[in-house]
């Protein structure tokens, strides 16, 4: 992986969206570094307070920024990203105040696979296979079973919430080369399940809503990320779960586990298990699986 | 006091001026697609510009008032029946208890808004009453109307003082022509587009084509050329890919470089396809009024052209309520 050195210094492009979007490609490539780059880029922006700034959405690899220019002067908003971005080349360490969460997933569930069935033909690239088998295979893996293995034993950054309401990207937390790549269907299905734990390029996500999709279905999470009626805990104060910086970590369960926790989401008792942790750029990138064990500590005796 | 809705039409909505603050998880803006028309239609009926109205699509609604009611349809020229006779439109209307109102066919646009004195009166969702139907938010549950469904209005603003004028003037009506011209600020990733494929963006003609809606319009054409290059780690294999980043509301994506999509109100918030610039404000609202077939030619201009347009815009809107001695 590269070093926060050479891979965060280099300079971001800035753009304009029309009369009220700033855009900040901080990378063309996805890296840890450069999302983390976008990541305390938006918390500056959003800790200033900064009267006439409207949205602030971190992405990937680059930071949307939507202001009413009736109020704050264009300008004036890119000189202050800019600064931002020069105060950051001059910080020691980069950390990021965040939680690791723990989602259980039904992996090479019944839902996705009735779905995927009806998408086969001019939509996928192996219409006589699913699309774990054809993910294990792409990646040079044994078998699926290899695939999911390497899919919840290391943890994931939501690098950017959004396409949406409330579906998560995801970056797995491991070097470039152990990255799982996958492309996405070769033409989009009208119907993806909700919750599905989906793949497309580098990035997982999970489907927050029912509806159309292009990414490869291998599973579904077990509890809600998206709750409009706020009906359980884990959504008292916002309908949405998922927050950019938020660390996921995907926990495998069977068929009878899954309909357990459908118990408890009826009842309303299910909660995320949960951690607060402090993430530091520069030991993720110097011992990404050590430093992914200490951060997975934090999630037990909870 | 409340509506009635007999036929919910093709896909009528509640909406207003759209929440904002929450595009960071996914949840665009939504609100009136021509905000214009929407607000005009308050401004008749003695409402602020922030009252949610019904936006119909093309078909309207049949709909009974149970109580007196005050109302005005504005946007898309449509006949306006009550009781099944012809009524005009960009004009104050009043409804008694009991009188049905519907709608013939549309004569070109693609919305019409249903103003009320008092506005509709549904819960405010993140701050805002605007429906939006793929998260299930906002609006009448979360969802389009539908046949039986009982929409609430709320009690008169202002002691139920309405404006002197009853009617908005000729020139402050929109034009809902075949042919626009929109007007773009080039940027975001045009430089990725071959002088040849950014010359067929500003130079050819594109047709809205009928997949069009409140996620976004897409126009058929003769198509652009992406530069090749080897593609960043991350970003999806086609030229037209980029490793996924937001998506600014009324930016121009041309995936495959086939169809260009303008993203509107309801847009996705991000994705993986190459923009190449961005409607500038002033003319979202003609974007909306674009039905499928409407001739556009896109004119780049500067972001200082695009932040007076929004100026002239603003003073042109106040102007107008001003005509009708209304305050917004």
């Amino acid at each position: 992986m590269t070093s926060p050195s050479t891979a965060a210094v280099q300079q971001a492009r800035y753009t304009w969206g029309g009369d009220e979007f700033l855009f900040v490609e901080v990378a063309e490539a996805m890296s840890l570094a450069a999302n983390f780059k976008v990541m305390s880029l938006a918390s500056k922006l959003s800790d200033a307070g900064i009267a006439g700034v409207v949205d602030i959405c971190p992405a990937n690899a680059s930071l949307l920024v939507r202001f009413d220019p009736a109020v704050l002067a264009p300008s004036a908003l890119e000189e202050t990203i800019r600064s931002f971005e020069q105060d950051l080349g001059n910080e020691e360490e980069q950390t990021l105040d965040t939680r690791i969460v723990e989602v259980p997933v039904w992996y090479d569930d019944p839902f996705t696979a009735e779905v995927a069935e009806r998408f086969r033909e001019g939509f996928h690239q192996e219409p006589g296979g699913t699309d774990i088998d054809y993910a294990a295979k792409v990646n040079n893996l044994k078998d699926a079973a290899e695939f999911i293995q390497r899919h919840h034993e290391q943890p994931w950054l939501v690098s950017m919430v959004g396409f949406v309401a409330g579906l998560p990207f995801m970056f797995q937390l491991v070097e470039q080369d152990k990255q799982l790549e996958v492309p996405k269907y070769l033409s989009p299905r009208t119907d993806t399940p909700k919750l599905t734990v989906g793949h497309g390029g580098c990035f997982g996500c999970i489907y927050s809503v029912r509806g159309a999709g292009g990414y490869q279905m291998f599973g579904v999470a077990a509890a809600p990320i998206f709750d409009p009626a706020q009906a359980l805990e884990d959504f008292k104060d916002f309908m949405v779960f998922f927050r950019p910086g938020d660390i996921v970590k995907f926990k495998p369960v069977t068929e009878a586990e899954y309909n357990a926790i459908q118990a408890e989401i009826s009842a309303g008792t299910f909660r995320y298990r949960q951690a607060p942790v402090t993430f530091e750029l520069s030991k993720a990138l110097a011992d990404p699986e050590g430093y992914n064990r200490q951060l997975m500590e934090a999630l037990n005796g909870i | 006091m409340a509506f009635e809705i007999g036929n919910p039409g093709l896909a009528t909505t509640v909406q207003d001026q759209g929440r904002t603050g929450h595009y960071n998880v996914g949840i665009p803006q939504s609100g009136s697609m021509d905000q214009y028309s929407a607000e005009l239609g308050n401004a008749l009926v003695g409402n602020t510009a922030r009252e949610a109205v019904l936006e119909c699509t093309y078909l309207g609604p049949v709909l009974t008032t149970d109580s007196d009611a005050v109302i005005a349809v504005t946007g898309a020229p449509v006949d306006v029946k009550v009781n099944g006779e012809s009524r005009p439109q960009w004009t104050r209307l009043l409804l008694k208890a009991g009188d049905q109102l519907s709608f013939g066919v549309i004569q070109g646009g693609t919305r019409y808004y249903i103003a009320v004195q008092g506005g509709i009166d549904v819960p405010e969702v993140l701050g805002s009453r605007s429906t939006y139907s793929l998260g299930a938010i906002g609006g009448f549950k979360g969802r389009k109307l539908e046949a039986g469904d009982v929409i609430p209005v709320g009690a008169p603003l202002n002691d139920g003082k309405l404006p002197p004028a009853d009617s908005v003037p000729e020139e402050f009506r929109p034009v809902f022509a075949k042919e626009q011209q929109v007007r773009i600020v080039l940027g975001l990733y045009d430089h990725r587009l071959t002088d040849e494929g950014l010359g067929n963006l500003l130079n050819e003609e594109w047709k809205v084509t009928p997949v069009a809606d409140r996620m976004g319009l897409r126009y058929s054409g003769p198509g652009v050329k992406w530069k090749e290059r080897e593609q960043p780690f991350g970003a999806g294999s086609d030229p037209s890919n980029i490793v996924d980043a937001g998506y600014a509301v009324g930016s121009i994506q041309i995936p495959g470089g086939t169809q260009p999509i303008i993203l509107h109100r309801d847009a996705v918030s991000g994705g993986g396809y190459a923009m190449v610039g961005t409607v500038i404000s002033a003319d979202m609202d003609l974007v909306a009024r674009a039905a499928p077939g409407t001739a556009t030619t896109f004119q780049a201009v500067s972001l200082e052209d695009a932040l007076e347009a929004r100026r002239d815009l603003a003073e042109h809107r106040n102007k107008a309520w001003s005509e009708l001695g209304a305050s917004r």
